[in-house]
């Protein structure tokens, strides 16, 4: 790191990068702080990705799409095909790459980001929607096949402001850190109190044979084991599940410390240096 | 992933016929195994025909005292169909220990047969694979190894068959219909419709390209009452097995009148220990007799440089599910 960086002074360009840059129209205040950033990074050696990123990001800006508008890229696409579903309520009609999986639809075509791209491989679980009311993958699944079904995402689980209440207990308990596996885990856990309110069995249910509704946590644990947390924010995910199944509060990890038990700490702080 | 055509089929000729049209073409069930492996370039299909239209997905009880389950049921509504919950646990058991929730919403019968294995060499596209392309060599033969067969393998495949299902139609002697261009019907017992790898390790089951699978015909179990699936993984869940057993018993009183052993994860098909079976036939259900079917189940077991530690796992679990299936712990 260079001691002496001074922030208010831009970065230093080649012709050809000044060049670039000033291809790039200016985006709003947030896009120009980016540009800022982005065009400091340049002298970090990636300034050409950077570049790349803000232009894809700029052409997303760019798209505003009124509720009917039919989402064809501007290249027409190989072996393309057309489908419409209905994303979160709203039927979306899509011109699309047969290779499109429903991630990248919802992410790249519909502006939904809420979505989260991890291992893209049917291994992590980020990627989680619900198709028909049903958790499924979306990495894994080919936008074409979904033709007249219903997809809901993370953005449409809220009502208004209202957040759904696994949404809102997935915040009261702490149930992320970074949050990028976030909305993957509330579809999935949404989708999983509709499988346990059917009676579905798991692989930890004592007698399959017999019909239950009852999640303990080990029963939690397991069918929520297809959302990966890198954090390890699994207790508090448990506890929001536990919560929204039950309707009973579950018992908090966590508390604030209370304005006494602070001064006592930095009573003995002070005690300590005094000594 | 490479381009490829998408083609919706109105039924189930109509697919079979499109496969067969085109020698690199595949069918499209939930895709949990096939996208996986054509995002990774393992499959490079020039069309996949999708048949998640079709009507395939019922499951019906069957005027013989069976069930028929549609090739294209979810393995969710599979495992929890009230039919197969009450008539053949063991498949529900076995379902619901693979994959994840979410893999089993989309994930078909039919699908889950076909998936491929789970070998390192088979994925990585920079490394030989007989598998994945035949004369390349095996890498796993003289390589990792950890995870691969101990019974059946062959110099060119050491891969193992990563499925749970199967292992469970297996024991319950399930039957799967096939239907081809032309609209004839031919069954496979399951059993017959995997392969061992011998000198076409491309080759994973016995279909002909293009031929579907319509649906698989479980016949009346005398199975229900005493079963156990039991899945040996790296981690409790959401993993493929190191070893699993699917055990079965008819008892009569104390006795044993017929017993069924498979095991997963251990060859390159669902493994059938008749050996375990024979050992069990006609004897009382007790710990020492199930460590002699366990023994015997073993037996034939050829480790390879990193999974001798199967052989053991192998005994173990087969007397471990046997006691779950028989109720003694």
């Amino acid at each position: 790191m260079n001691d002496d960086f001074d922030e208010t002074s831009g970065p230093e360009l080649t012709a050809d990068e000044e060049a670039l840059v000033n291809e790039i129209p200016t985006l709003t205040d947030v896009g120009q702080a980016r540009r800022t950033f982005l065009g400091q990074t340049i002298t970090g050696g990636v300034g050409l990705f950077a570049l790349m990123l803000l232009e894809k990001e700029q052409a997303l800006a760019a798209l505003s799409p009124s509720p009917d508008a039919v989402f064809a890229p501007a290249v027409m696409p190989e072996n393309a095909i057309r489908t419409t579903l209905k994303v979160n309520g709203a039927a979306k009609t899509l011109e699309l790459d047969s290779r499109v999986v429903l991630l990248d639809a919802l992410r790249e075509r519909l502006e939904l980001t809420g979505t989260k791209k991890g291992c893209e491989v049917g291994q992590c679980g980020a990627c989680t929607v619900l198709v028909d009311g049903r958790r499924v993958l979306s990495c894994l699944t080919l936008a074409a096949t979904l033709e007249g079904r219903e997809v809901t995402t993370i953005e449409g689980l809220a009502r208004g402001e209202q957040l759904h209440p696994m949404q809102a207990a997935f915040i009261k308990y702490d149930g992320f850190q970074c949050g990028y596996c976030t909305s993957g885990q509330i579809c999935s856990a949404v989708a999983l109190l509709e499988e346990v309110r059917r009676g579905d069995v798991s692989h930890v249910t004592e007698d399959v044979t017999a019909t239950t509704t009852r999640l303990t946590d080990d029963e939690i644990r397991e069918r929520m084991s297809g959302n990966i947390c890198r954090c390890g924010a699994y207790p508090g995910i448990v506890a929001a599940v536990r919560e929204v199944h039950t309707g009973k509060e579950s018992a908090r990890t966590w508390r604030f410390v209370e304005e006494a038990e602070l001064a006592r700490v930095r009573k003995e702080w002070h005690d300590d240096e005094t000594v | 992933m490479r381009p490829f055509k998408y083609t919706r089929a109105s039924d189930a000729d109509a697919a079979a016929r499109a496969v067969t049209a085109n020698p690199s073409a595949k069918f499209l069930g939930g895709g949990t195994n096939i996208l996986d492996l054509m995002k990774e370039d393992v499959e490079r299909p020039s069309e996949l025909v999708d048949l998640t239209r079709l009507k395939l997905a019922e499951i019906t009880a069957a005027r013989d005292g069976g069930v028929t389950i549609g090739a294209l049921a979810k393995n969710t509504d599979t495992a929890n169909h009230p039919l197969i919950r009450k008539n053949y646990p063991l498949l529900t058991q076995a379902i619901v220990a693979g994959a994840s929730g979410q893999l089993r919403n989309m994930a078909t019968n039919g699908g889950n047969l076909m998936q491929r294995t789970r070998c390192q060499y088979f994925y990585d596209t920079a490394m030989p694979c007989n598998k994945r392309e035949p004369g390349t060599g095996c890498g796993a033969r003289e390589g990792l190894n950890r995870i691969h067969a101990i019974f059946g393998w062959s110099e060119k495949c050491v891969a193992t068959y990563p499925g749970d299902m199967a292992n469970a139609l297996y024991a319950l002697e399930a039957v799967v219909r096939v239907r081809n261009a032309s609209g004839r019907e031919r069954t496979i017992p399951i059993g017959d419709f995997h392969r061992l790898p011998g000198d076409t390790p491309e080759k994973d089951n016995n279909l002909e390209h293009g031929e579907l699978i319509v649906a698989i015909d479980l016949p009346r179990s005398n199975f229900a009452k005493n079963y156990y699936y039991l899945k040996v993984r790296d981690r409790a869940s959401y993993a493929f097995a190191l070893v699993a057993v699917a055990a079965a018993l008819e008892m009569d009183g104390g006795r044993i009148r017929q017993a069924r052993v498979v095991m997963g994860s251990v060859a390159h098909k669902p493994w059938r220990s008749q050996e375990a079976e024979a050992a069990l036939s006609g004897r009382p259900a007790s710990e020492e007799n199930f460590r002699n079917a366990a023994q015997a189940a073993l037996a034939s077991a050829k480790p390879l440089t990193h999974n001798a530690y199967k052989v053991e796992l192998g005994r173990r679990a087969i007397v471990r599910a046997l006691m779950r299936a028989a109720r003694l712990i």
